[in-house]
């Protein structure tokens, strides 16, 4: 039998659909996401850390959940050991589900989770209503209420990285994965380039490690949240050691070069945010999950805008001129979606080569 | 960059199966694209329904055949400096390579825009292709690539069956199938030689899914994909014979990236640029896949990926080729953001397949590898539920949806079985009998293969069928919201619930209960926009349709003053382009009037369907109820339904009921001219002659009426469309056999029988008239007999053989009908003429077939004026009879597609069986009528005609042309009755043996060795013996693509037409110049 739950917003808006996952409420940051494939991607995405996700692509949950397979002690597909969602939002869950590696149905591997889903909500009209009125904060209401909550005021960062140092890989190439929240398939990225990976939890004093490469990894919610990780930041671009970010590693380089970011009316994230490599013809389709960005005007004169959002303009990435210090606010390593930029970790471990041949 | 000044466009021709509307979409676009740029354009195309050949889109037309020897001939005419090839379809890139191998371009100095010819020629030879991917390490499936029957049957058993076999450089499938042994790879490897030189023998991959991709790449490498599909029907059937979803329901994440990246990979690798579709096998229990081929071109694919993402394919292929990058074009709906993006859709988009084989005799309905449907339409809505119901009301075969269609009888499981595993055009209502008896998903899964994720969709469309019928006990009363609600989300139409709670009543009036309820009760479906980025960016197009999965309209009505244009919905034997060309014209007069137009279409395959083309697009059902729908919520000043063929005009009635505005003749006089035995009768009324008739109530009272007219009579139901279940009979035995299925289309309106006037002329009339007074009018001629539907007929505008006499007596019955109906807006009359004495076949107060046709050539737009009258504006009367000032000839010529229709009879008869049609100039009528027949693919024979000349007046007939024949150095060859017949009118021919003589020299024999270059069998209608005769010289010469004539009258006028004319005398003169004549 169908239980009722609502969803309802910061600025009044109530709406009534069924509940499937847990029966139960919780509150977060309302965000949407244009992306058509790639649930169990997404749902474990640590940047999605405190959101409630609204879903604009109709039918959900078609191919169920794979089971957990593991490739190197991490997960084989899920982008971390847990979904990091406070809620989903859709039009239409599908209950009955078809695949060959399906394990479960969505609703009942969000239900292990405790995660409540709303369905039967018109997620076009809560799509433009947090576009024009920019994300918002909101919950799901099934028996009990719940306050509102706004994550950001949180250190979701803290929330999501781990205790320890962990080890991964044997390659020749030492790189130091700095973790704030970060997609499993960066690891996955760097194990197949002959990488030997130690991944340091948020806060770690990095530059106390000997490593040839320094990886700054995506994560959750207001990048000013890590002092830390900008203060250690700071000391390592003293260095010519090679620096990659991607998204919150991306805006924690430009704050730590002595740039500013800022918060986007309602974000970017999608499987289609098309990018352009400044001072080329060369455009690239991404994946992004973000609602911080660098601005751009504030980035100090040695360093440059690498690549340009082409359809609001906004920062995609820097580089700094002379050093081998570079970003993207989108994802190369995308799980889920487009795959054409993954070659960015091949350019990383070039410049690594050519530091160590120095 | 540097653009080109003069761009020459290849267009495709006549629609053809597997080649249709989709092209006139593309090359308009790509017109379009390049006017903007300010390049002047020539394009041919003999296809003068399309909207591309219209006045006001190519600076000029060339309408001729779309073959080298033409293309040449304007290239070295006009001079271009660019060619675009890749926007129509097979036929201009088949045409492309030819002049490429041949070095025209070069030697003229003319530049391929986009994808290079190379790259064509890579992606089409099978051989190459897979060689190309194996050089970057993507599978293609295990195959051999052979040109001698020998090497064919070697690869059959190095690959192992089952195999496949395909054709290189053929369009939609053709001659290609499975084969399970030697046997049947010998029989399918023969016919496919015949379309081909060279075939493929390939592992089959059926049973796993298939897969698309619409691939653009721009001049900088920079490469993206617009649109996935998937396939509902998995590898096994054509994809053009397959339902489509879009975007994919079933892939992962992985998957659908996985198939993605190998697609740009591929692209990139084989140098597109513009735009390219790329075909995937996928294997249902893993990430193995195949890449199946690239259409290095626009195709069905792209056209319905254009409409189903609302990301203009064409148009941006049409830019990228003179060398614009991706970034540089703005995303044309949100106008503010790139073309370089991939669009995200928040709806699901269904595409399905539409056949008329029930016209066909003979033909086989399974559906397979090869195409055989002749239109396609496109569902929108929020649940693969929403759209599939919404799309089988669309294909307009009379079903309800999937659920609730009238009771047939039940089948048995063996049945069952047979149409789920070897499928036909009704699989999936047999996927609907299995669900009633009993079947498991698996066990439908098993013999369809069909994913389960759909067949799971389809289960809860009959599980809420079933709960809608619990329900009958307390009817309307007893209705739930939620149930209802429920029920519309899954796309249950009011008439579906009506049925299933109400039982099979008064339907019409149930229907109606239903929706005063619903709309008591608050469910109301809402109006969504199609915005290309999932609602992340403002849209500032309208294309829209609607759902029943949300709470908001997207946008309030349109508040200007405005016109609603029926489409003309799913194309079909009988009504396809033409009614494309007569909407966009009328919403293009209505724009221009200073209305705010509001479009209702659903056929992915035309230009009506393009959102710049009326402020509002409703890409939805034609359909009482979603009509009602719309004009609710838009509530327009007026509507247009007299220009979108037979589907809007039937919806008359009810809409004049329901108070909507109709603009025109009032729905009791269309009534009228549509009903047979009302039209008769005021025929009879009018004083004006007709074909003696009687409405059908027995078979006792039409034998009494047989023997007062005698035989034969023709017989058809009301509310006709191209002749469907009309036929010709011609003894008791026939008149019984007919009634026997006529009793099946006719439940609702009664049966007409009538006398078949033989040997005589048939002329039609298409006018435009203001309050019952002509002001406009159109009189052409066919050059066949009475008997030959006017759909199949080849035809003279302005008439070559009409009396002046009979042209004023025409014109004075058709101002009398005109005054009776008191007509507004558009007409069409056939009149029979049979020695001076008149005769009127029928009368369609709409819009008819030969409208572009008539109103291209004589310069007098018929559907501008019929708009301008519908919206109230005065329209002066003609002054003078054009067609006698006209100093040219227009041919109007059919196209048959028999050759994709194994085992059809390629006969003409009263029922329509062609597929498309083409319209030529000439400065006489045989040049006119030869470049006709050459743009249909006729050719003129070299040496040998085999003449098979039928009953003793087609023989009679045929004698002079005999002798022309003869006179030309042509060698001719004949059947017995014929051979003696020529004999004793001393005309020398050659004797050739019956099929069944099992004697040589045999007909069968010389066809299958292509000894014969053309031939002309004329059926007669005598002892079974001869009509099987009659039928395997018809059929072998479709097979091994021998021009076939069928028609005496024809074929006198194409021998002498080639007879006096030779190919260099057929004038290569561009549109504008006859005009300027």
């Amino acid at each position: 039998m169908t239980q009722t739950v609502k969803l309802i917003l910061e600025d009044g808006t109530s709406i009534e659909g069924e509940s499937f996952g847990a029966f139960t409420s919780a509150a977060g940051e309302v965000v949407f996401s244009t992306a058509m494939t790639g649930y169990p991607e997404n749902l474990t995405d640590p940047s999605f850390a405190g959101q409630i996700l609204v879903l604009t692509t109709p039918m959900v949950g078609n191919y169920g959940v794979p089971g957990e397979d593991l490739y190197e002690s991490i997960s084989k597909i899920f982008e971390s050991d847990k979904i990091h969602i406070a809620g989903l939002v859709v039009t239409y869950y599908s209950e009955e589900h078809s695949h060959w590696n399906a394990a479960k149905s969505l609703g009942d591997w969000l239900k292990e989770y405790n995660i409540p889903g709303i369905c039967g909500v018109d997620t076009r009209m809560l799509t433009k209503k947090l576009r024009e009125k920019g994300a918002m904060l909101g919950k799901i209401v099934a028996e009990d209420d719940v306050p509102l909550h706004d994550p950001n005021l949180d250190n979701l960062v803290a929330q999501v990285s781990p205790a320890g140092i962990r080890h991964y890989g044997s390659g020749q190439h030492k790189i130091v994965l700095v973790d704030c929240g970060t997609k499993t398939n960066i690891i996955r990225c760097f194990l197949e380039r002959d990488v030997e990976l130690i991944r340091v939890p948020w806060d770690y004093d990095f530059t106390t490690l000997d490593y040839d490469g320094l990886f700054l990894s995506n994560g959750p919610g207001d990048p000013k949240m890590c002092e830390a990780t900008i203060q250690h930041l700071q000391k390592a671009l003293q260095q010519d050691k090679p620096i990659f970010g991607i998204c919150l590693g991306s805006q924690l380089m430009g704050l730590a070069a002595g740039g500013d970011t800022f918060k986007l009316k309602y974000g970017h994230r999608s499987h289609n945010q098309p990018v352009k490599l400044t001072g080329t013809q060369h455009c690239y389709i991404t994946s992004q999950n973000h609602g911080f960005a660098v601005d751009t005007a504030t980035l100090p004169a040695e360093w440059d805008m690498l690549f340009e959002n082409l359809n609001d303009g906004t920062c995609e990435g820097i580089k700094h001129k002379t050093k081998p210090f570079f970003s993207t606010q989108f994802h190369p390593e995308a799980a889920g979606g487009p795959q054409d930029t993954e070659f960015l970790f091949d350019d990383f471990l070039k410049s690594v080569v050519e530091y160590k041949n120095r | 960059m540097n653009k080109p000044n003069k761009v020459l466009i290849l267009g495709s021709g006549a629609l053809k199966i597997g080649e249709a509307g989709e092209f006139d979409y593309s090359g308009s676009q790509a017109l379009k694209a390049l006017k903007e740029e300010g390049i002047r354009t020539i394009l041919i195309n003999p296809n003068i329904a399309t909207v591309q050949t219209s006045d006001n889109m190519a600076d000029d037309v060339y309408f001729l055949p779309v073959t080298p020897y033409f293309v040449e001939e304007v290239i070295k005419k006009e001079q271009p400096d660019g060619i675009l090839v890749a926007f129509g379809g097979q036929t201009a890139l088949n045409c492309a390579v030819a002049l490429y191998r041949a070095g025209v371009f070069e030697k003229y100095n003319v530049q391929v825009l986009g994808t290079p010819v190379q790259s064509i020629i890579d992606t089409e030879d099978r051989e190459i292709f897979k060689v190309k991917l194996d050089q970057i390490g993507v599978h293609s499936a295990r195959s051999v690539a052979v040109t001698t029957m020998d090497d064919a049957l070697a690869a059959g058993e190095k690959i192992g069956f089952p195999i496949i076999v395909r054709a290189a450089f053929a369009l939609g499938g053709l001659g290609s199938g499975f084969a399970n042994n030697l046997d049947e790879l010998r029989t399918l490897a023969q016919k496919s030689f015949t379309t081909s030189d060279q075939i493929l023998v390939e592992e089959s991959l059926k049973g796993w899914k298939e897969v698309e991709y619409e691939v653009v790449r721009d001049a900088f490498d920079n490469c993206i994909t617009v649109c996935n599909m998937e396939n509902f029907d998995p590898i096994g059937i054509h994809t053009g014979e397959s339902i489509v979803v879009a975007p994919s329901q079933t892939l992962s994440n992985r998957e659908y990236h996985k198939l993605r990246t190998i697609g740009i990979q591929t692209i990139r690798h084989l140098g597109i640029v513009g735009e390219c579709n790329i075909q995937y096998a996928l294997d249902p229990v893993s990430e193995d896949y195949r890449v199946i081929e690239v259409n290095a071109r626009l195709s069905r694919s792209s056209a319905l990926a254009s409409k189903a993402t609302g990301y203009p394919l064409a148009f941006v292929a049409a830019k990228l080729s003179l060398g614009y990058s991706l970034a540089e074009l703005k995303n044309s709906v949100t106008q503010t953001t790139s073309a370089f993006f991939e669009p995200a859709l928040d709806y699901v988009v269904v595409k399905l397949p539409r056949w008329d084989l029930g016209k066909f005799a003979g033909v086989n309905r399974q559906i397979g590898s090869a195409m055989k449907s002749v239109g396609e339409v496109m569902a929108i809505g929020k649940s693969f539920e929403e759209a599939i119901q919404k799309g089988l009301r669309m294909l307009d075969t009379g079903k309800r949806g999937f659920v609730a269609n009238r009771p047939e009888e039940d089948l048995d499981n063996a049945t069952i079985d047979q149409l789920l595993s070897e499928p036909n055009e009704e699989r999936i209502f047999a996927i609907n009998s299995a669900f009633e008896a009993g079947y498991t998903l698996e066990q439908v899964h098993q013999l369809t293969k069909i994913d389960h994720w759909f067949l799971q969709r389809l289960y809860t469309i009959f599980e809420l069928g079933n709960q809608l019928a619990a329900g009958r006990p307390t009817g309307l009363d007893g209705l739930e919201t939620k149930l209802l609600r429920d029920a519309k989300k899954a796309g249950f139409s009011d008439q579906q619930i009506a049925v299933q709670l109400l039982g099979e009543g008064d339907v019409k009036a149930d229907e109606l209960l239903v929706r005063a309820r619903r709309k008591a009760l608050g469910v109301l479906p809402v109006v969504k926009q199609i915005d290309t980025l999932a609602a992340e960016f403002p849209a500032k197009t309208n294309y829209l349709y609607t759902t029943y999965h949300g709470t908001e309209n997207d946008l309030t009505r349109e508040t200007a003053k405005s016109i609603l244009v029926l489409g003309s919905g799913v194309y079909r034997i009988g009504s396809s382009v033409e009614f494309d060309w007569c909407g966009v014209q009328a919403v293009q007069t209505a724009a221009a009037e200073g209305y705010k137009t509001i479009i209702i279409n659903y056929n992915p395959e035309t230009v009506s369907t393009d959102y710049d083309v009326s402020d509002r697009l409703y890409f939805e059902e034609l359909s009482f109820e979603r009509v009602m729908d719309i004009l609710d919520f838009e509530q327009p000043g007026g509507v247009i339904l007299s220009t979108g063929g037979q589907i809007p005009n039937n919806l008359a009635t009810r809409l004049e009921e329901a108070h909507a505005p109709i603009l025109g003749t009032t729905a009791a006089h269309i009534d009228e001219a549509e009903n047979r035995h009302k039209f008769s009768s005021i025929m009879d009324e009018l004083g004006i002659a007709q074909p003696r008739w009687k409405e059908l109530t027995s078979l006792g009272a039409m034998q009494e009426f047989v023997r007062e007219v005698g035989f034969p009579v023709l017989i058809r139901p009301s509310y006709v469309l191209s002749g469907a279940a009309m036929n010709v009979v011609s003894n008791n035995f026939e008149l019984e056999e007919f009634l026997k299925t006529a009793a099946e289309v006719s439940a609702e309106y009664p049966v007409v029988v009538s006398e078949f006037i033989q040997e005589a002329k048939e002329i039609e009339l298409d006018a435009v008239a203001d309050h019952g007074e002509i002001v406009s009018y159109a009189i052409s001629e066919h050059v066949e007999f009475a008997g030959v539907h006017s759909g199949d007929a080849t035809m003279y505008y302005p008439p070559q053989r009409v009396y002046v006499g009979t042209i004023r007596k025409l014109k004075i019955i058709a101002e009398k009908i005109a005054r009776r109906y008191e007509i507004s807006g558009p007409f069409n009359i056939q009149f029979l003429e049979k020695n001076g004495e008149i005769r009127v076949i029928e009368c369609n107060i709409r819009a008819s077939r030969s409208y572009p046709f008539v109103s291209k050539i004589s310069g007098n737009n018929l559907i501008q004026k019929a708009t301008q009258i519908l919206l109230g504006r005065p329209v002066e009367r003609d002054e003078s009879e054009r067609i006698y000032d006209l100093p040219f000839v227009g041919v109007k010529a059919p196209q048959f597609s028999f050759t994709r229709l194994p085992g059809a009879d390629p006969v003409l008869r009263v029922d329509m069986v062609s597929t498309g049609e083409v319209g030529c100039l000439g400065d006489t009528a045989e040049e006119a009528l030869l470049k006709s027949m050459l743009s249909v693919g006729y050719k003129i024979p070299q040496k040998t005609v085999l003449i098979s000349g039928g009953p003793i007046i087609s023989k009679v007939a045929l004698l002079a042309p005999a002798a022309l024949l003869i006179k030309k150095g042509y060698t001719v060859y004949a059947t017995q009755g014929t051979h003696r017949f020529f004999a004793e009118n001393g005309i020398p021919s050659s004797l050739l043996f019956w099929p069944d003589d099992l004697q040589e020299p045999n007909v069968l024999t010389y066809l299958k060795e292509k000894k014969i270059d053309l031939v002309i069998n004329i059926p007669k209608n005598l002892s079974k013996g001869e009509l099987d005769n009659d039928y395997k010289i018809r059929r072998t010469a479709v097979d091994f693509g021998v021009p076939l004539l069928t028609n005496a009258r024809l074929a006198k006028a194409f021998i002498q037409a080639f007879c006096t004319l030779e190919m260099k005398d057929l004038k290569i003169k561009s549109w504008n110049e006859y005009k300027a004549m």
